[in-house]
């Protein structure tokens, strides 16, 4: 009898011990938003053109977990996570990896790869203004009244594995695909000098038979009128001051290394390679190009970074390290690079293992570490911005008339509302 | 401290002490489950689901990156968890005990135990039999295990969805999956897809912890951390019977029709034949809703789920003396869609059309018999051949790129154990597995592994009156083969140790104190080593280390209206060391696998089960529930150390309270799966809400004349929960399914 009252007692002991973790892991709740939050990263109001700028997550394949995040200058605070609570009414929030992000005029653009869309958004407020439909996209570039969108998904011809990619050409005020123009294998970055639009083609889908070409678009009759040939699986592209475009070959991971190319956009010729400038990601300031380069090395089982500052008049490498107080050690894989064209400051980030938040580096133009700050998942997009983003619930208060010019094209300068 | 413990363990096996009764080995003849069928194997081939082919398209081009990226989601630490809940476990012999007075739940009493006696508890399992197995509204082994503690299933959602279990929080690689007693592999990615085997023909789901006690049993039941055992029914024909026929039928929701049949038949005194045959058809619509507060809401239907699959599977039984044997073939061939992850696109805009062909074959044999007084021999072989082909095609989806890559796996396996019954007290055995596998596919660069393993195992076990002690010894040797010079892996030798004791402290009382220390590891997947690109040779295994003390405490009272009570409660510590992780390499676009990972784990598991009368009612209730704190412990620098890994919810149980009376079945279940995060960066990005359903069904058995007919209806997920287990893998809500079978 003392046996049972104890055995029930036991089972009595595990179906409350149930109730328990029931009632305190608990139920559902209501699914919130989830808010942004804000971190004071300096307390230093830096005056100019530049307001702030966005940087765009792009977060795991598969896990929708494209996220926009904002740094003010005004106040020194990053803003983690900005889109979901201001546009609580877009469905699946911004989407599944951001692949790009520019302003044009008063717009802000985000290219939401697997997503197959552009998301258009108002560069004050980073409300949702529309999408343009563009499968399988990668980059965007504008010029007058149009934007550039690259992709992947070209026409299938008899080989489905021969699919070439293509450059869509779209109305920004009506958001419409007006035109395609097929290119080479997958297409990556772009940038248009004149009316020549240059994209390069990757062919990353095709090992062993990378593509390796730059191609060249005459933006008058949207046409492709000739191939560069460079190097193989080509990815970034960066136009400076003197009408040259620096060009990154991924290589094909195992012999053929990493290497930069030039390309002279006056004679559209190779002019120049710099073999030993290994290149995963370039910007450009003045006359100064910002490389880095990651190399994995099966001796170590570590990757090898390194971070170089190229001279664009004179094509030298000036600088092996341009982070300078050691921070580099801390950064396991370098992603996104910006450089502010106002203050010159130098922007990394780390996007560590993929499938946790990152990290976003600030240093000064010495090259020394102002800041850091934790970002989304996969930092990697970074656009400048000079109009200070509204804070919410204050946004919309000159909207009306803002919207009303909104796309009236600011200039050729092709890349944002910031000037390099 | 391990070395201590492999001392005392080398010290058991020498020693030659004293004392009385013999254990495992001994219940060749009573313990037929388990180990002695036959076995299995794989179908499971199991495929990548998405996780493989997502990888081989990329690997070298943007999107590579991203598919990298994913897969990286998948191995990477922990994420391999999930989803959980908690079950519950059957002790089918000792309920056997005392069911015979209970009419109305007579029937369970039939089911054939897998190999589990008195020895049985001497480590931690759970049993769900056959009866309870078609009372619970489960299409899958995947859905039935759900109700065990200590495991998640990793659930991409659907009839056609990948579930794979992970005990423990260890990771889905470390799980062995036998099937009749053989081992399914899948030497290509290590993952059985646990959604493919259907609950149509099964008498006994089992799982075990450590591994499963019997002595005599292949090298292969002592190497993993944890084990699935799948026993299909054996035919049960009495002298009056000479066949056995029945045809089943289900439909239901997500156009579900999935009809059957089982033959079996007396081909001579001592040798019996089954045939069990099935085929699935669904189109795997389903609708699910995502809404945020003050937010949107949208409802939309998941498509391109659609699974059609046949399943058909034969087998010999025979009786010797002294022993039995059993050869048994299997087929399955299906076609899937892959309906992709739940992510933002414009609504409708685009399809997706990947799609994915499986055929699984295998033949195994097996042979159990005992020689002498002192000597019996258990031998296995099986051939296995896997072929999956993925398709995914732009001409159909615009938005993909083309894939179209094709996977062949053959295994041929052979396994002596020969069990020595020393003293009535002291038994030992001595078990050597030889297994060969091979993996051929049109990749670009492709490595075309091919694996040997040796194992050998050598166990011990010793019964007091009472202490119960065991102790194995597993030396593991794989030696890799690729088509190109120096390509392969370099060989391994690893020498891994598992000791249990069991106390009895007051025989009779029904009262266990148990406890278990194992030391395994799993070799890195062909994948893992020789993935074009993303493999890396110079992989070391990953180890797991296990502590584990409990209590069980089992009694039946006869008379009364608590028939039985049967209670077991363990506290575990589990270590995941050199764990294989993917990371980004040289950019972005290419990733590699490495030793990384560390986890450690500290675990409760109960589970309670009794059974009752209430007048002509039978009732039994069965409750687990599992709390799990899993950590990753990688990098201390890391802002995430120490953080929940991936899809491991803190809390985890589930209930089954099920009434018969007089034909009529009743049975309400309840799956309870607490908070937890999507990744080790515990943040409110990255938090998932607890979910829970609730399902229902009814049956009546109504027999007409010679023969039978049972009809069921079910209700799953009564309250229509909206819920995922995997990040963008929206479940089902409410569905239905009816099932009839007519006994003939």
């Amino acid at each position: 009898m003392i046996r049972h009252e104890f055995t029930r007692h036991r089972a009595a002991y595990v179906l409350a011990a149930l109730a328990l973790a029931a009632a305190l892991g608990g139920c559902r709740k209501d699914d919130e938003i989830v808010r942004s939050t804000s971190t004071q990263v300096i307390f230093e109001d830096v005056k100019g053109p530049v307001k702030g700028f966005f940087l765009l997550n792009e977060g795991n394949m598969g896990s929708n977990k494209a996220t926009l995040d904002y740094f003010d200058y005004e106040t020194g605070v990053y803003t983690r996570n900005i889109y979901a609570e201001r546009n609580p009414g877009v469905v699946k929030e911004l989407g599944d990896v951001g692949n790009d992000i520019q302003i044009y005029g008063h717009r802000l653009y985000a290219v939401v790869n697997c997503s197959h869309f552009v998301e258009v958004m108002d560069a004050h407020t980073a409300r949702h203004i529309g999408v343009v439909s563009i499968p399988n996209c990668r980059y965007i570039v504008f010029k007058d009244r149009y934007a550039y969108v690259s992709s992947y998904a070209g026409p299938v011809k008899i080989d489905p594995n021969a699919r070439l990619g293509y450059v869509a050409k779209v109305d920004t005020a009506t958001l419409q695909v007006l035109d395609t123009c097929v290119v080479g294998y997958q297409p990556e970055e772009m940038a248009i000098v004149g009316d020549k639009l240059y994209v390069a083609n990757s062919g990353g889908y095709r090992v062993p038979d990378y593509d390796r070409t730059v191609s060249v678009i005459d933006l008058r009759d949207f046409r492709e009128i000739k191939k560069i040939d460079v190097a193989i699986n080509l990815h970034r592209l960066e136009l400076d001051r003197y009408g040259q475009i620096w060009v990154s070959s991924r290589g094909d991971y195992k012999r053929t290394g990493s290497k930069t190319f030039v390309i002279d956009s006056q004679t559209d010729r190779v002019i120049d390679s710099l073999p030993l400038l290994a290149n995963s990601n370039m910007t450009r300031c003045g006359d100064s190009l910002y490389v880095y380069s990651t190399e994995w090395s099966w001796i170590t089982e570590r990757n090898t970074v390194t971070y170089a500052i190229v001279d664009t008049r004179t094509r030298r490498v000036v600088s092996r390290n341009f982070i300078t107080d050691g921070t580099q050690k801390l950064i396991k894989i370098p992603y996104g690079v910006a450089v502010n064209p106002n203050t010159h400051e130098i922007f990394a980030t780390d996007a560590k293992d993929y499938v946790t938040p990152g990290t976003l580096y600030c240093f000064g133009p010495d090259g020394r570490k102002k800041w850091s700050v934790t970002t989304g998942d996969i930092p990697a997009h970074i656009v400048f911005t000079p109009y200070k983003l509204q804070p919410l619930g204050e946004e919309g208060k000159n909207e009306a008339g803002r919207e009303r010019g909104a796309d009236a094209p600011t200039g050729g300068s092709g890349t944002g509302g910031v000037k390099k | 401290m391990t070395k201590s413990l492999l001392l005392f363990l080398i010290g058991l096996m020498a020693a030659g002490s004293t004392a009385a009764g013999s254990v495992a080995v001994r219940s060749g003849a009573t313990d037929r489950t388990g180990a002695s069928q036959p076995a299995a194997t794989a179908a499971a081939a199991a495929s990548n689901a998405p996780a493989g082919p997502d990888a081989d398209r990329t690997v070298a081009t943007a999107r590579a990156a991203q598919g990298a990226k994913q897969s990286a989601l998948h191995t990477d630490i922990g994420a391999d968890s999930v989803q959980c809940c908690p079950g519950t476990a059957a002790q089918p012999d000792d309920r056997r005990r005392y069911v015979s007075n209970l009419d109305s739940l007579q029937h369970i009493g039939q089911v054939t135990v897998l190999g589990q006696r008195a020895a049985s508890k001497i480590v931690p399992v759970q049993v769900l039999d056959g009866k309870t197995l078609s009372r619970l509204s489960a299409l899958s082994v995947a859905d039935a295990i759900r109700y065990f503690s200590g495991v998640q299933i990793k659930d991409y959602g659907g009839i056609g969805g990948l579930k794979t279990v992970n005990i423990r929080s260890m990771g889905s690689q470390h799980v062995g999956v036998f099937y009749d007693g053989v081992q399914l592999g899948n030497a290509q990615n290590g993952q059985v897809d646990l959604g493919r085997f259907s609950l149509d023909n099964m008498e006994a789901v089992a799982l075990y912890n450590g591994q499963k006690s019997d002595l005599l049993q292949a090298a292969k039941d002592f190497a993993s951390a944890g084990a699935i055992y799948m026993t299909t029914r054996t035919p049960r024909l009495d002298s009056a019977r000479r066949d056995n026929l029945s045809v089943g039928l289900k439909t239901g929701s997500f156009g579900t029709a999935n009809p059957s049949l089982l033959w079996e038949h007396r081909l001579a005194r001592r040798v019996t034949s089954s045939l069990s045959a099935e085929y699935l058809y669904t189109t795997g619509r389903y609708k699910f809703s995502y809404a945020k507060k003050d937010g949107y809401d949208t409802t939309e239907v998941r498509r391109n789920g659609d699974v059609r699959a046949l399943r058909v599977e034969g087998g010999l039984f025979g009786q010797l003396k002294g022993g039995e044997w059993r050869a048994k073939a299997y087929y399955y061939n299906s076609e899937r869609g892959y309906p992709g992850a739940s992510v933002r696109e414009e609504p409708g805009k685009f399809k997706h059309e990947d799609r994915q062909w499986d055929q699984n074959f295998f033949a195994q044999g097996s042979l159990r018999k005992r020689f002498s007084k002192t000597y019996s021999l258990l031998a296995n072989v099986k051939y296995a051949y896997d072929y999956l082909h993925y398709l995914s095609d732009p001409r159909h989806d615009v938005t993909t790129m083309y894939v179209n890559n094709h996977y062949y796996q053959q295994e041929v396996y052979a396994s002596a154990a020969h069990g020595f019954d020393i003293f009535e007290w002291w038994n030992a055995s001595l078990s050597t597995d030889f297994q060969w596998n091979t993996l051929d596919a049109d990749l670009v660069d492709f490595a075309y592994p091919t694996r040997n393993t040796l194992l050998t195992a050598a166990a011990t076990a010793m019964r007091f009156r009472r202490l119960r002690l065991q102790g194995s010894l597993l030396y593991t040797y794989v030696h890799d083969k690729t088509r190109s010079v120096g390509g392969a892996a370099p060989d391994k030798h690893e020498w891994t140790p598992t000791v249990v004791a069991l106390v009895d402290p007051m025989p009779g009382s029904g009262l266990n104190i148990r406890a278990f220390y194992k030391r395994i590891f799993r070799m890195p997947t062909l994948n893992d080593l020789y993935y074009t690109f993303i493999g890396n040779k110079y992989l070391n295994p990953e180890y797991t280390t296990q502590y584990d003390v409990g209590v069980a405490y089992t009694r039946g009272f006869a008379g009364r209206r608590l028939r039985s009570l049967d209670v077991q409660a363990d506290a575990y510590y589990n270590e995941v060391e050199d764990k294989i992780i993917a990371m980004p390499t040289s950019n972005q676009f290419q990733w590699t696998m490495i030793n990384l990972g560390h986890v450690e784990i500290r675990g409760i598991d109960l589970s309670v089960q009794t059974l009752w009368a209430f007048g002509p009612v039978g009732v039994r209730a069965r409750v687990s529930y599992t709390y799990q704190q899993a950590q990753d412990r990688t990098d201390p620098a890391s802002e995430w150390y120490g953080g929940q890994i991936p899809y491991i919810p803190w809390h985890s149980g589930s209930a089954i309270l099920g009434a018969a009376w007089r034909g009529w079945d009743l049975n309400y279940s309840f799956i309870y799966t607490g908070e937890r995060y999507e990744s080790v960066a515990n943040i409110r990005e990255n938090y998932a809400q607890p979910w829970y359903t609730h399902d229902l069904s009814l049956a009546k058995t109504i027999a007409l004349g010679r023969h039978t007919l049972r009809v069921t209806a079910e209700v799953n997920n009564l309250f229509n929960q909206q819920y995922e287990v995997v990040q963008c893998y929206p479940m089902p809500g409410t569905n239905i399914r009816i099932k009839i079978n007519f006994t003939l």
